[in-house]
C-alpha cells in the first residue's frame, strides 16, 4: 500500500469538503475492494475520508411504498432484513449469491455499487489495461477472457461488472440517491453504472466529489415469482460466469409485468425493455422465456474464450424464468438447480 | 521530487479479547498486522492478505469479519475477538472442544479463522443444516481438506448451543 492521509468525515457536509479539498482523496466504508486494490497498488489514494460512522444506516419505508436503504447498510444486514426478506427477496437472494459471510458483514451497499471489475488484467499492474490507465491498451480483448464481456464491450474494454447486489436492483427498478456539493440529486441505478466505449475508467457516472446516499426501492418487490440464478466456476465464493436476475408478475400463466437482468456479460447489469415487454401478456413458457433471452442477448459477440457464455446466458435466462414462473427460486445455499 | 506522504501516527484503543489495548498507528496498518505485529496476538493467522482464504477472521463487535481487508485505525473503540478470547476460565469454546473432538483440521493454519468464522455463524443463527453451514462456511478455505469434520464440527456446537 502507498503511504497516505486518513481522516474520519464528522458528518455528510464534512465528507463532502473533504473529497472538494483534496482530488487525490478516496472515500471509505467497508474497505473490501478498496483495501484489496490498494495492497496491489491498483488504486493509490493522497487520502482516504472515512464514513464509516456516518448515520447513513437506516431502512425505511418511503412515502409510496417502497423503501430507502442508506448507504451503509452492511450487505448482511440487507439480505437478512425482515422488509427484505418479505417484499424484496429477489434482492436478499442476490446479495447471498455474494462475497463470503465476512465479507458481506463489512460491504456497505453504497460500496457494492462502486466495487470494480475483477479482470486479472486490472489487478496487475505489469499489463496494459485502459481502465486502471487510460490509452495503455486491454490486455484483455486478445489474452485471456474467458470470464469477460460480451455484450456492451467496446474495443477499449470488455472488462465485467462484478457484483450480483446490482443485478437485482436494476431488476426492481432501483434509484440511486447521490449528495454532492449543491445539493442532492438522484438517479436510476441502470444510468449509475456506464458502458465503457472510449472511457473505460469510469465505471459509473458517480461525478467526483459526490457520495451515495441512498438506494430506493419501487414498492413493487416480485416477492412471489422470482430467482436469482448465480452460474459460477465453484459453487459459492467466487463471480459470476453468468447471472440472472427474473421477475414476473402472473395471473395464472399469463406473465403481466416482466423484469430480467443479467449479471457477469457486461460492464453493467444488462436489462432490456424489449426483452420485457416481448414477456408481457404471453403464456409464461420455456418457448416465450427462450424468445425473451434472445431479445435480451441480441448483439452479444464472443472474443476467443468466451463465446460459451452466449448460450450459457441463454439457458440461464430461460431456466430462472421457469424457476420464478414455479415460485421455486434459486436456493443459494442448496446448490441443485431445480 | 516524489511526493512522499510521511507517516502520521494515530492513536487508537482497541478492546481485545475483553482488555483496553492503547497503541498508535500508521493509517495503512491493517487490523490484522495490528494484531499480530503490535499485539503479539499471532493465533490470527495471515493467508492470502486478500480477503480470499478467511484465515484472518476475528469478530469485531461480535461480527466475524476479515481483518486483513480492515484498517486498524478504522477500528478505534471497537471489541475484538480473536482466537486466544475464546476460551473462558482455562475452559475451551464449545466450537474449539468441537474441532478437536471431529479431527477438524491437519496443518492448522486456517484453523483460528474456521472457528472464529464458526462463532460468527452461530451467533448469527441462520445456518440450520450442513448445506447452509457450508454455504455461510465458504468464506474459509482449508487447503487441506478438512471441510467434511469442520462442518461436523459446526453441527455438534449448534446442536448444543
Amino acid at each position: 500500500m502507498n503511504n497516505f492521509r486518513y481522516s474520519r468525515a464528522s458528518d455528510l457536509a464534512d465528507a463532502i469538503r473533504l473529497l472538494a479539498a483534496d482530488p487525490g482523496a478516496k472515500l471509505i466504508a467497508g474497505g473490501t475492494n478498496l483495501i484489496d486494490l490498494m495492497k496491489e497498488n491498483v488504486e493509490r489514494p493522497s487520502r482516504l475520508i472515512d464514513i464509516s460512522r456516518l448515520p447513513l444506516r437506516d431502512v425505511e419505508e418511503t412515502a409510496d411504498g417502497g423503501l430507502r436503504i442508506g448507504a451503509l447498510v452492511p450487505n448482511s444486514d440487507l439480505a437478512y432484513h425482515p422488509l427484505i426478506e418479505q417484499r424484496y427477496p429477489l434482492l436478499a437472494s442476490a446479495i447471498l449469491a455474494g462475497a463470503s459471510a465476512q465479507l458481506r458483514n463489512m460491504a456497505s451497499v453504497g460500496g457494492n455499487l462502486m466495487q470494480r471489475t475483477r479482470c486479472p488484467y486490472f489487478y496487475d499492474t505489469t499489463t496494459p489495461c485502459n481502465k486502471r490507465s487510460p490509452g495503455s491498451g486491454c490486455s484483455a480483448l486478445d489474452g485471456l477472457n474467458r470470464n469477460h464481456a460480451i455484450l456492451g464491450t467496446s474495443n477499449s474494454c470488455i472488462a465485467t461488472n462484478p457484483s450480483d447486489m446490482s443485478v437485482a436492483l436494476a431488476a426492481l427498478g432501483a434509484l440511486v440517491h447521490i449528495a454532492r456539493p449543491s445539493g442532492q440529486r438522484t438517479i436510476a441505478l441502470t444510468d449509475f453504472h456506464r458502458l465503457p466505449e472510449d472511457k473505460p475508467h469510469l465505471d459509473t457516472n458517480l461525478g467526483s466529489g459526490e457520495i451515495i446516499i441512498a438506494i430506493e426501492l419501487p414498492p413493487h418487490g416480485f416477492a412471489r415469482n422470482y430467482s436469482y440464478l448465480k452460474i459460477r466456476d465453484r459453487l459459492s465464493y467466487a463471480f459470476a460466469l453468468v447471472s440472472v436476475a427474473a421477475a414476473l408478475d402472473l395471473e395464472g400463466n399469463a406473465i403481466g409485468e416482466a423484469r430480467l437482468a443479467l449479471g457477469g456479460v457486461a460492464h453493467k447489469p444488462w436489462r432490456s425493455l424489449e426483452a420485457e415487454a416481448a414477456l408481457r401478456g404471453q403464456a409464461a413458457t420455456p418457448d416465450h422465456f427462450g424468445r425473451a433471452a434472445d431479445l435480451l442477448l441480441q448483439g452479444a459477440t464472443a472474443r476467443s474464450h468466451n463465446g460459451f457464455k452466449i448460450d450459457l446466458a441463454r439457458r440461464a435466462v430461460v431456466r430462472a424464468l421457469m424457476q420464478a414462473a414455479s415460485a421455486t427460486p434459486q436456493s443459494q445455499a442448496h446448490k441443485k438447480i431445480a | 521530487m516524489a511526493d512522499i506522504t510521511i507517516p502520521e501516527r494515530i492513536p487508537i484503543t482497541l478492546v481485545v479479547n475483553g482488555e483496553r489495548r492503547a497503541l498508535e498507528v500508521v493509517p495503512w496498518t491493517t487490523l490484522l498486522d495490528a494484531l499480530r505485529d503490535r499485539l503479539e496476538l499471532t493465533g490470527t493467522k495471515k493467508g492470502c492478505d486478500h480477503g480470499q482464504c478467511g484465515a484472518c477472521t476475528v469478530l469485531i463487535d461480535g461480527r466475524r469479519v476479515n481483518s486483513c481487508l480492515t484498517l486498524a485505525v478504522m477500528k478505534d473503540g471497537a471489541e475484538i475477538t480473536t482466537i486466544e478470547g475464546l476460551a473462558k476460565d482455562g475452559t475451551l469454546h464449545p466450537l474449539q472442544q468441537a474441532f478437536i473432538d471431529h479431527d477438524a483440521f491437519q496443518c492448522g493454519y486456517c484453523t483460528p479463522g474456521q472457528i472464529c468464522s464458526a462463532a460468527g455463524l452461530l451467533a448469527e443463527g441462520r445456518a440450520r443444516n450442513a448445506d447452509e453451514i457450508r454455504e455461510l462456511m465458504s468464506g474459509n478455505l482449508c487447503r487441506c481438506g478438512a471441510y467434511p469434520n469442520i462442518v461436523a464440527a459446526i453441527e455438534q456446537a449448534m446442536s448444543r448451543s
